[in-house]
């Protein structure tokens, strides 16, 4: 692991160091939190916190929980046990789209973008919470509706040169190569102008220049806008580097939690990912 | 001459989003238009070719333009919102029968309160626009499944209306005023004072509800709602993910899509029918208008009108080959033959092009933008 950080510092590192980035009060906790689907434990008692402004990491072996953990937080599934904590409000129990309107985005693994549409059209939608014109104005198109339309093409417009998507700005997303669609769906992500953004494996089939550029957006958002992100990913060059703090999630139970160097120098970690000798 | 954007620059962002950003276009929808609404009633004015004598207008251009509308209702229900409805024809004779009953009177007995309802007979144009709101409602009730069920199982949830509806509508006297043959008469169709009566007023009422519905559904599918309703159709979980409420995206899907059918079906009622019976807004009716908006493309407004006028004027077309031929065959065995060839020419087009129509007319564009180059 040590190693292929060093084989490419460029990736990162540098990034965070010299910016003035603030690292503020938690933001969301999730407390004593067990999901299981029947009889499978996906997870079990896990506690954890995300501060305002980090990079939060949770990575672990296939089939750890980890996905379903950003489930849980984004209100997709509804956990068995525990609570989740975000701005100082519990839930146990809600919907997406109210986690959505509390300030909560997310992209997915397999990419769930809505494929019939062109890219500026997915990015768009990401700003439906921001619509408000009622029906009988968008039917006119027309005062108030077309205003509201253009100053949210602006946001969006920034958001497509911020990505360096300008050239399939027209395109149906379907038909778009794999590491573009990744690249649409954090931009849909980001028109929500989220507080807490959740990445699910950003840089899953990605080559090393794709992951550089992923990397590179990841930490702009999290520098400029100081949006909160909290990612899983596989490449653990990529999260030692980027991540202010990681948690380590093994079969549904949290093995470890702390700094990346901490982090990589707990056994439980080692044993995880490397297997024991018996 | 050529169909070049070249030199056309946008400058703002209200020209990028135009419905039509290509100047060429823009002129043949002018065109279009004009010979629509001044063209064709000067034609038929003049007694030219092809409107010599109505039955262009009231067999062909006066359905072609209802059914549009209707297909424009389901495509924004089936082809933008992903919800499959089988229902169209129930949600036509809503419109109709409410529309109907507004013209003539509302009168609702309430014998236990010892009071009643009454409405007076509306006017045209308000009856109109209420047998859209009724079937919006009725739309809005038939469209709560689909927060539970997807796909075919909603499909059915819709067959139940339309079955619902064919019973109602024949069964409970009240709605058809107690006539003892079960069929209604529309009453005269006096719009804002002025008799609408001879094939080209009709036309040209048609031509008026059409141009304007049409544009409010392509403002809508364009604005925020219709970015809603596509994301639903192409993945809900992410949609709801993203902030957007199902329970308000389907149902207003369902609302919209009602009132423009409810209203081409009071349209068709009133206008092209005249005189109509249950049985005009059956299941057939249900699918004819699901098979234009497959055909003519699913989330095209003008796929609608293609699909549309495939579907509608195709047959007549093959029905008067064989006399353009002259050659000699009886009337059934020609709408046999009409039946086989349109049901082949519905498969071929399927497996050629399964987007329909609309997606054949941008192939055509994009082709045409980069003419002679091949790329």
């Amino acid at each position: 692991m040590k190693a292929d950080v060093q084989e490419r510092p460029e990736v990162a590192g540098a990034a965070h160091a010299g910016s003035d980035r603030e690292i503020g009060d938690v933001v969301l906790s999730v407390e004593n939190v067990s999901l299981a689907f029947g009889g499978v434990k996906a997870i079990s008692d896990v506690s954890f916190d995300i501060r305002k402004g980090e990079i939060r990491a949770i990575i672990g072996p296939n089939g750890a929980g980890k996905t379903s953990m950003l489930n849980v937080i984004n209100g997709f599934y509804h956990p068995n046990q525990g609570t989740i904590t975000f701005k100082g409000r519990k839930r146990s129990v809600m919907r997406p789209y109210i986690a959505a309107s509390q300030g909560i985005s997310r992209t997915f693994q397999n990419l769930a973008l809505f494929k019939g549409m062109s890219t500026l059209d997915n990015i768009m939608a990401g700003r439906a919470l921001k619509m408000r014109r009622g029906l009988l104005w968008q039917a006119l198109h027309w005062g108030p509706a077309l205003s509201e339309e253009i100053k949210h093409r602006e946001a969006v417009e920034k958001i497509i040169d911020f990505l360096e998507i300008q050239h399939i700005r027209k395109a149906p997303v379907g038909k778009l190569p794999y590491g573009l669609q990744k690249r649409v769906e954090l931009g849909r992500a980001l028109a929500m102008e989220p507080e807490l953004l959740l990445l699910d494996e950003p840089m899953a089939g990605m080559n090393l220049e794709e992951k550089k550029d992923m990397s590179r957006y990841i930490l702009t958002v999290n520098d400029q806008l100081g949006t909160t992100v909290a990612l899983i990913e596989h490449d653990m060059g990529v999260v030692m580097d980027i991540s202010d703090r990681v948690v380590v999630l093994e079969y549904g139970r949290k093995i470890a939690d702390g700094t990346p160097d901490e982090v990589q120098r707990d056994q439980r970690v080692i044993d995880a990912y490397l297997g024991i000798s018996h | 001459m050529l169909y070049r954007e070249a030199g056309q620059f946008k400058t703002s962002y209200a020209a990028d989003m135009a419905i039509f950003p290509i100047r060429q276009d823009r002129i043949a929808l002018i065109l279009l238009l004009l010979f629509a609404f001044v063209g064709i009633p000067l034609l038929a004015n003049f007694q030219l070719w092809p409107l010599g004598s109505d039955y262009m207008l009231r067999a062909i251009l006066i359905p072609f333009l209802i059914l549009s509308l209707a297909a424009i209702g389901v495509n924004i229900l089936v082809g933008y919102c992903g919800q499959i409805s089988l229902g169209s024809g129930a949600f036509m004779a809503i419109g109709a029968y409410s529309a109907y009953k507004f013209g003539s009177g509302v009168h609702i007995p309430l014998e236990f309160l010892g009071t009643e309802i009454s409405i007076p007979p509306l006017p045209l144009f308000a009856s109109v626009m209420l047998g859209g709101l009724m079937s919006a409602i009725v739309g809005i009730l038939f469209g709560i499944p689909s927060l539970r069920i997807k796909g075919l199982y909603l499909a059915v949830a819709t067959l139940a209306a339309q079955f619902f509806f064919d019973w109602v509508f024949l069964r409970v006297k009240w709605f058809t005023n107690y006539a003892p043959s079960g069929s209604v008469a529309a009453p005269d169709l006096h719009f804002f004072g002025y008799l609408v009566h001879s094939p080209i007023e009709r036309y040209l009422l048609c031509l008026a509800f059409v141009t304007v519905f049409a544009l409010i559904a392509k403002n809508l599918v364009r604005g925020n709602i219709g970015r809603q309703w596509m994301a639903i159709r192409d993945m809900d979980i992410a949609a709801e993910l993203m902030g957007i409420r199902p329970l308000y995206a389907k149902l207003t899907a369902f609302a919209v899509s009602s009132f423009i059918v409810g209203v081409a079906g009071a349209l068709w009622a009133f206008v092209y029918l005249g005189a109509w019976e249950p049985l005009a807004f059956n299941i057939d009716r249900s699918l004819q208008l699901l098979f234009m908006v497959i055909i003519g493309g699913l989330g095209s407004i003008l796929g609608s009108f293609l699909g549309a006028a495939f579907i509608l004027i195709l047959p007549i077309m093959l029905d008067q080959v064989p006399h353009a031929l002259g050659i000699p065959v009886s009337v059934e065995t020609v709408s046999h033959l009409v039946f086989i060839v349109t049901g082949a020419l519905i498969c071929y087009l399927l497996i050629v092009e399964p987007h329909g129509f609309a997606r054949l007319w941008s192939i055509a564009k994009e082709k045409l933008r980069l003419w002679p180059f091949p790329y």
